[in-house]
């Protein structure tokens, strides 16, 4: 095996993720410095959460999994805990409530939640026989969707939506029966409208928006709109960079944020796009691959929860900016503005490594 | 490691190895998914999505131009345009909670710009403010309210208000011009507005500039023939007397006989151009030209010239006035008293309308109907002023016998001051009719044919004289160290029924400076002034001598009678 030249060394790492990942952060820093309006202190700022994410990755791709075990139901706990502390105490900032002030910090409990829950399943899930029967199925449903509606209520539709989803990853890796999947997909609009009576009015103008943007033009359509248009003028290859028009005149909302892929698809038009979708694919092929390589039930799972949930994030993202999806505030994987979430993501890489890393080789 | 498809675990065969092949293929149909709709975005629909986001940002903005100065023959600025500013709102961006701080600093009052705005909810531009001073406006810029923008205008402002009202007129809000001459000149002052393209944000904020579309032309400045020096003289006596006779309204012309320039032309009541609240057309007409009247005995002079140019008269011939009054059908013309046999000259000292009733009736009607075609009446003078009337004068065919008598001394005929200074103007300009005219000309004007001989104007011209020496009707006229020649009119005025009204006059003197060889003629009329005094040789002759003892050494007019 190629990477086993790892094992020689003190520090284990998988390189080709690392490449991929570090690439993506290149990416990702040369339009953020665009989107942010060239604005070195925001690049510092994201350049300081990179490396942290990365010593992150790093650390816990040292760990053996076996190790991680554990300590998962306690962090589960914990974050729990957290969340109810959340909607207690939880300062309120955009009209949501997510955040606790921790002194030091400001800190996103439902950031942490978005890799215990899958980890937590997977805990519960592994060391029995596999598929669950239902009785351990309907625990497992509990165990994703209490935390779940925590998040809804803050509320936070969207990691709520991504961390229900990373769940029931876990449970569709774990061999849940074709019956049961296509029943729950035909429940599925019974589901959604119970769904929408609990919706706010906001997430349901969203939802409606997705459908008839111009008929919301001037206020919940216009993110919408604004991102289409950037992302149409691109072009197939781009205006240049630090040339997007749209994205600098203040057209385009949460330009280095959730909205970066506009940003990205105006000044470096479908060219741009298809080395984006490049660099993902191959990440996620690696880790599919790392996934497929996995031994033993926990690690295999985890592997496979990891990827599909990154992928999710790209979906969703890059859905809702293009205008297929919902508006929901999901950040683009290494390539937005933000703190929690890429540390959140490289601690996953490091999972995702680890399992690869510290596979027991049981080449017969 | 391939080999492990399938993982016993406790002698089952699970199928985690489907699922995560299932996993694969879920992500190259979702990728792809993903790479469709950026085609479909960024090579189908890119055309449009372009011209959507141009829509966004590119916007063609007017680039104002500054509108023409007028200034005076010296070059003093009569109409300036200065720099203001405009603010307005775009309601579709206004966030109406932020009206308190906008209205606060405009002083006005919230609810007044709340209404404003919500009442073009779906339009994209409503005016809350013309015209703030830069001061206030450099305020509105630095509260950085979304929806509020500013927009450079120009303001016009009259430095000599009052004094210029008529001629000058006024512009409206947009600087278009109304009245006077700024609508006269209006094409000329106006200029052409340019266009610019601009890079805008979502806030309207002009980024940068694209390139400019057309360039702005700034409007001409127009040299006017008015001294401003004169027309102060002439605004500061002519409303001082129309104050102290209780005058209904007055004007006052000046002209300089040799060139047809008006130097000046003032009339009461006057406006300030600067605030126009609360004014009507009674302030804003320009009388001098729009009024007209009978001219009545400031006629006779060109009765008398006619006489001289038929060859039937001379100076000294005698003209029997004998009983003081004529009968002609069912009217009577009267003089003050009997002067018995006078000569022309005397005629026109003592102002006999028996007199020249008798000439006139004695000449034939064609000759008298020329001159006073001639000399301008009945016909526009033209001055680019506008507003102007012709007055009226009937054609010779169709005149009876009475009017060819009454006409001698100023009654049948109605005309403008600016019709009357302009003859007297011919006549102190040896018989050449001078073109009038407000606005300076870079080419000298060809001189008119003269329409008398010099001689017959000279002789007319030391009639006139005379008028003015002690013992006159204008002897009130007089200018020390200058020789006058002048007429005096006290004329009755017309009833709006018809006939003429009992108590109610027009007085009016016009004259000449300095007569030796005229260089300007004057004007002026007061409508109806009251009180004991109402004769021309009382309330207009002496507005003539005041004016002219300031203006002919401001215009350095060498004194002849020293």
């Amino acid at each position: 095996m190629k990477t086993n030249w790892n094992n020689s060394h003190y520090i284990f790492l998988d390189s080709p993720l690392l490449s991929g990942l570090l690439l993506l952060s290149g990416v990702g820093l040369i339009v953020l410095y665009s989107a942010g309006g060239q604005d070195w202190d925001l690049i510092i700022r994201q350049v300081v959460r990179i490396a942290i994410g990365f010593t992150l990755m790093i650390v816990l791709a040292q760990i053996r999994i076996q190790h991680l075990k554990q300590w998962i139901p306690w962090v589960y706990l914990v974050g729990v805990l957290l969340l109810f502390a959340v909607l207690a105490i939880g300062e309120i900032s955009k009209g949501s409530q997510r955040w606790l002030d921790l002194g030091v910090v400001r800190f996103q409990p439902s950031e942490l939640m978005k890799l215990t829950v899958p980890l937590m399943v997977i805990w519960y899930l592994a060391d029995k026989p596999l598929p669950p029967n239902y009785t351990r199925l309907s625990i497992a449903l509990m165990l994703i969707v209490l935390p779940v509606l925590l998040i809804a209520k803050q509320p936070d539709l969207g990691t709520a939506i991504l961390i229900a989803a990373s769940g029931i990853f876990v449970l569709f890796l774990a061999g849940l029966q074709w019956q049961l999947i296509i029943k729950v997909v035909a429940l599925t609009p019974v589901a959604l409208w119970v769904l929408w009576q609990f919706m706010h009015d906001y997430q349901k103008t969203r939802v409606l928006t997705l459908f008839d943007p111009e008929k919301n033009a001037s206020t919940s359509g216009y993110h919408i709109i604004q991102s289409k248009i950037a992302i149409g003028s691109g072009g197939l290859y781009g205006k240049g960079w630090l040339n997007g028009t749209q994205s600098h005149l203040e057209f385009l909302p949460e330009r280095s944020t959730d909205f970066i892929f506009a940003v990205l698809s105006e000044e470096f038009g479908l060219l741009g796009v298809l080395l984006l979708l490049s660099i993902y694919m191959f990440i996620l092929t690696r880790g599919t691959y790392i996934a497929l390589q996995a031994q033993g039930t926990f690690s295999r799972l985890l592997a496979g929860s990891i990827i599909l949930t990154f992928f999710v994030y790209i979906m969703v993202n890059m859905g809702m900016v293009s205008g297929i999806l919902p508006v929901v505030g999901v950040p683009l994987p290494l390539i937005s503005y933000g703190g929690t979430s890429i540390v959140t993501l490289m601690a996953s890489f490091g999972l995702l490594m680890a399992v690869h890393i510290h596979r027991p080789l049981l080449s017969n | 490691m391939n080999k492990p498809l399938f993982i016993a675990t406790e002698n089952k065969i699970t199928p985690l190895w489907g699922r995560r092949q299932w996993m694969l293929l879920l992500f190259i149909i979702m990728v792809t998914i993903l790479f469709g709709r950026a085609i479909y975005l960024q090579i189908m629909h890119t055309e449009f999505l372009q011209n959507q986001g141009d829509a966004r940002y590119l916007r063609t903005v007017a680039i104002p131009a500054h509108r023409g100065m007028i200034l005076d023959r010296q070059g003093e600025p009569l109409a300036i345009s200065t720099p203001v500013d405009s603010v307005w709102v775009n309601p579709k961006q206004f966030v109406l909670s932020q009206t308190g701080k906008l209205a606060n600093l405009l002083e006005l009052s919230v609810s007044s710009v709340k209404a404003l705005i919500s009442e073009r909810q779906q339009k994209e531009f409503v005016y809350i403010k013309r015209h703030i001073s830069p001061q206030l406006a450099l305020k509105v810029k630095s509260l950085e309210l979304a929806g509020v923008f500013l927009q450079r205008e120009y303001h016009r402002y009259y430095p000599a208000a009052n004094v210029t009202s008529h001629i000058l007129g006024f512009t409206d809000i947009d600087d278009n011009g109304l009245e006077g001459l700024e609508l006269a000149y209006e094409s000329q002052l106006k200029g052409t507005f340019g266009e610019k393209q601009v890079i805008q944000d979502k806030y309207g904020h002009i980024i940068t500039e694209v390139k400019s579309v057309q360039i702005p032309q700034d409007g001409q400045n127009i040299v006017l023939t008015i001294d401003k020096r004169v027309q102060y003289l002439v605004y500061k006596e002519l409303s001082h007397a129309v104050q102290v006779y209780h005058a209904q309204s007055g004007s006052a012309v000046i002209l300089d006989v040799q060139t047809g320039e008006i130097l000046a032309m003032v009339n009461q009541p006057a406006y300030n151009p600067n605030n126009r609240e609360n004014l009507d057309g009674e302030h804003y007409r320009n009388r001098a030209i729009t009024d007209v009247f009978e001219p009545g005995s400031t006629l006779k002079p060109f009765t008398i010239m006619t006489a001289l140019m038929s060859g039937q008269y001379t100076a000294h011939t005698l003209v029997d006035t004998t009983p003081g009054s004529l009968q002609l059908g069912q009217y009577t013309i009267h003089d003050s008293r009997n002067y018995g046999m006078i000569d022309l000259p005397t005629i026109i000292q003592k102002s006999s309308n028996v007199g020249a009733s008798k000439i006139a009736l004695s000449l034939p009607k064609q000759q008298l109907w020329q001159i006073l075609t001639q000399v301008g009446f009945g016909q526009r003078v033209d001055s680019d002023l506008p507003g102007e009337v012709k007055g009226h004068l009937n054609h010779y065919k169709r005149w009876y016998h009475a009017e060819q008598a009454t006409l001698s001394f100023g009654y049948g005929i109605s005309v403008t001051l600016l019709q009357l200074a302009k003859a007297y103007a011919t006549l102190g300009n040896r018989g050449i009719v001078p073109t009038i005219h407000i606005r300076m000309t870079e080419k000298a004007v060809t001189p008119n044919n003269p329409i008398v001989s010099e001689q017959v104007a000279q002789q007319v011209l030391s009639m006139l004289e005379r008028v003015v020496q002690p013992g006159g009707t204008g002897a009130k006229a007089q200018v020390t160290g200058y020789r006058v020649a002048g007429k005096t009119g006290t004329v009755r005025k017309t009833a709006n029924k018809g006939g003429y009204l009992e108590n109610d006059y027009i007085a009016l003197f016009a004259g000449l400076i300095p007569a030796s060889k005229p260089r300007l003629a004057m004007v002026i009329m007061i409508d109806t002034p009251r009180g004991d005094s109402y004769y021309g040789g009382d309330v207009a002759a002496p507005i003539f001598a005041q004016v002219m003892a300031g203006a002919l050494r401001l215009l350095n007019i060498p004194p002849d009678n020293l």
